[in-house]
């Protein structure tokens, strides 16, 4: 569970989170949705602890962030763009990351055998696909079991077989009872997942809720248009 | 502590592999032999070698950190995303980096120095100071490189500013001090002189060979000074304890500054 309470973020002049008050419930799956610039790295960097100075608070399954690292043992993240140290294999990627969050137990390695990595182990990073280390970051964010986890652009660079595979993923982590939030800016074929909808346009939340309400709410058919509409401030 | 040791561990398989640290060490390895091979006599051998190390470690350590830092980014950010704290990365990264680099000189430059032992038999010590001072200028320019690299987000910058300040170091600096105590000859200046040498760490690592290297004149005017001022064994120890506060000072400044940045 996640929950972010009056959350403002500026650099320098430039406000980019204004007053956010989100709570991601347990168990559900969140779609982070806006256009580029609109804040939503930002948010996802703030949850993360890598964005440090903001006003505001963010709890994370209860624990206040206050520049500690032990709560991000909950959480897997899938950076948009990942990479890794070139001359190190795949294998030793997995092993470090297993070192450093000291846990070798409990290991969920279905998506290293879904997406075929067992054969890419040997392999040197600078070697690999930019897909093929999408694959991998994919992986390695699913792999410890985490309660929470967050998919920054998740299917950017996945041909649509990973792709379907990581929204299998997806759906099944979600019934097992894992709070996940994903963010994109353009509509993603993971929209239809979305069991709640956060709509983020220059720093505020514009939409909070169900998918229904929001297409409800605009008139539109489908979400990239209940989207567009917003955006175009049709909807207040 | 202990992940400190984790990320440095994998850090250092990376880098062992790199073709930077690969490279470093072919070319000590070639320059040092030559050098043997060419001259055969080991005081010229030494101090070939301390002006190569001098001029060429601080640029290969403050060049490579900084483009390490900015190519290494998204990896950066992706440990940070992980329950480690940012101390135990920074440090990682830093010694990760270091030591590998420490590592290629030295056998670089101790494998044909090995092979012709028999040539510097009178002239271990001296070896050793020159491996000493190796050591901190690949420690204070690596420190330095992060610094810099932590600082600015622009990586065209970064590595300009990297380059300003090894030059700055190497060449600049001495031609300002030089041109200092021309302006200034009928004045009393030699303790700023010897002041403004301090905080060079290039000169200080090149004070430390030639202090025991008994050549106080080759080195000039604030040489000869500082001879004077310390006597050899103060003299020894204050630049070693100048070098070390030069490898604290940009490497602590540069944690403070990662540990408190937004990513």
């Amino acid at each position: 569970m996640i929950e972010i309470n009056s959350l403002n973020k500026n650099y320098g002049s430039l406000n980019v989170l204004k007053n956010i008050n989100l709570n991601l419930a347990e168990g559900k799956i969140t779609y982070l949705v806006g256009p580029n610039g609109s804040g939503k790295t930002t948010l996802i960097k703030s949850i993360l602890g890598l964005v440090k100075k903001y006003d505001g608070s963010i709890l994370v399954n209860g624990e206040l962030l206050n520049g500690g690292s032990g709560y991000r043992k909950d959480i897997g993240y899938m950076p948009q763009s990942a990479s890794f140290p070139e001359n190190l294999t795949v294998r030793n990627i997995f092993e470090m990351v297993k070192d450093l969050r000291n846990n070798t137990e409990n290991m969920d390695e279905e998506l290293i055998s879904k997406f075929n990595l067992k054969n890419e182990m040997n392999k040197r990073l600078k070697n690999l696909s930019g897909g093929t280390v999408q694959k991998v970051s994919a992986a390695l964010a699913f792999l410890f079991n985490p309660s929470i986890l967050i998919l920054d652009e998740p299917t950017a660079g996945l041909d649509p077989v990973s792709s379907g595979i990581l929204k299998d993923k997806i759906i099944k982590e979600n019934g097992a009872g894992k709070t996940i939030l994903f963010t994109s800016h353009i509509m993603s074929e993971l929209e239809d997942l979305a069991q709640n909808i956060v709509f983020i346009l220059e720093g505020k939340i514009c939409f909070e809720g169900p998918l229904n309400s929001l297409i409800n709410l605009t008139g539109e058919k489908n979400l990239e248009r209940s989207v567009a509409s917003v955006m175009m401030g049709k909807v207040a | 502590m202990n992940s400190l040791l984790k990320i440095l561990k994998y850090q250092m398989q990376d880098n062992i592999r790199s073709k930077w640290v690969l490279g470093c060490f072919l070319f000590f390895l070639a320059f040092t032999y030559w050098i043997i091979s060419f001259t055969g006599e080991a005081p010229k051998v030494i101090m070939s070698l301390l002006n190569i190390i001098l001029i060429v470690i601080p640029l290969i350590s403050i060049v490579f950190g900084t483009v390490y830092i900015y190519n290494n980014k998204n990896f950066i950010t992706f440990m940070l995303t992980q329950p480690v704290n940012r101390s135990s990365i920074y440090g990682g990264l830093y010694f990760g980096l270091v030591l590998p680099l420490i590592l290629s000189f030295i056998a670089g430059v101790g494998i044909p120095i090995l092979v012709n032992i028999t040539i510097f038999s009178e002239s271990i010590f001296t070896l050793i100071i020159i491996f000493i001072t190796g050591i901190f200028q690949v420690l204070i320019f690596t420190a330095f490189a992060f610094l810099i690299a932590t600082l600015n987000e622009d990586k065209l910058k970064g590595l300009g500013l990297s380059i300003f300040i090894w030059l700055f170091f190497t060449a600049v600096y001495d031609g300002l001090i030089l041109f200092l105590l021309q302006m200034f000859q009928d004045y009393p200046i030699e303790k700023f002189a010897l002041g403004l040498t301090l905080i060079n760490p290039v000169d200080l690592g090149r004070i430390l060979v030639i202090l025991k290297f008994d050549v106080s004149a080759l080195m000039g005017y604030t040489g000869a000074v500082f001879e004077n001022f310390f006597g050899k064994t103060t003299g020894f120890a204050v630049s070693i304890l100048v070098l070390i506060i030069w490898f604290i000072l940009p490497l602590t400044l540069g944690f403070k500054k990662f540990s408190k940045k937004d990513i």
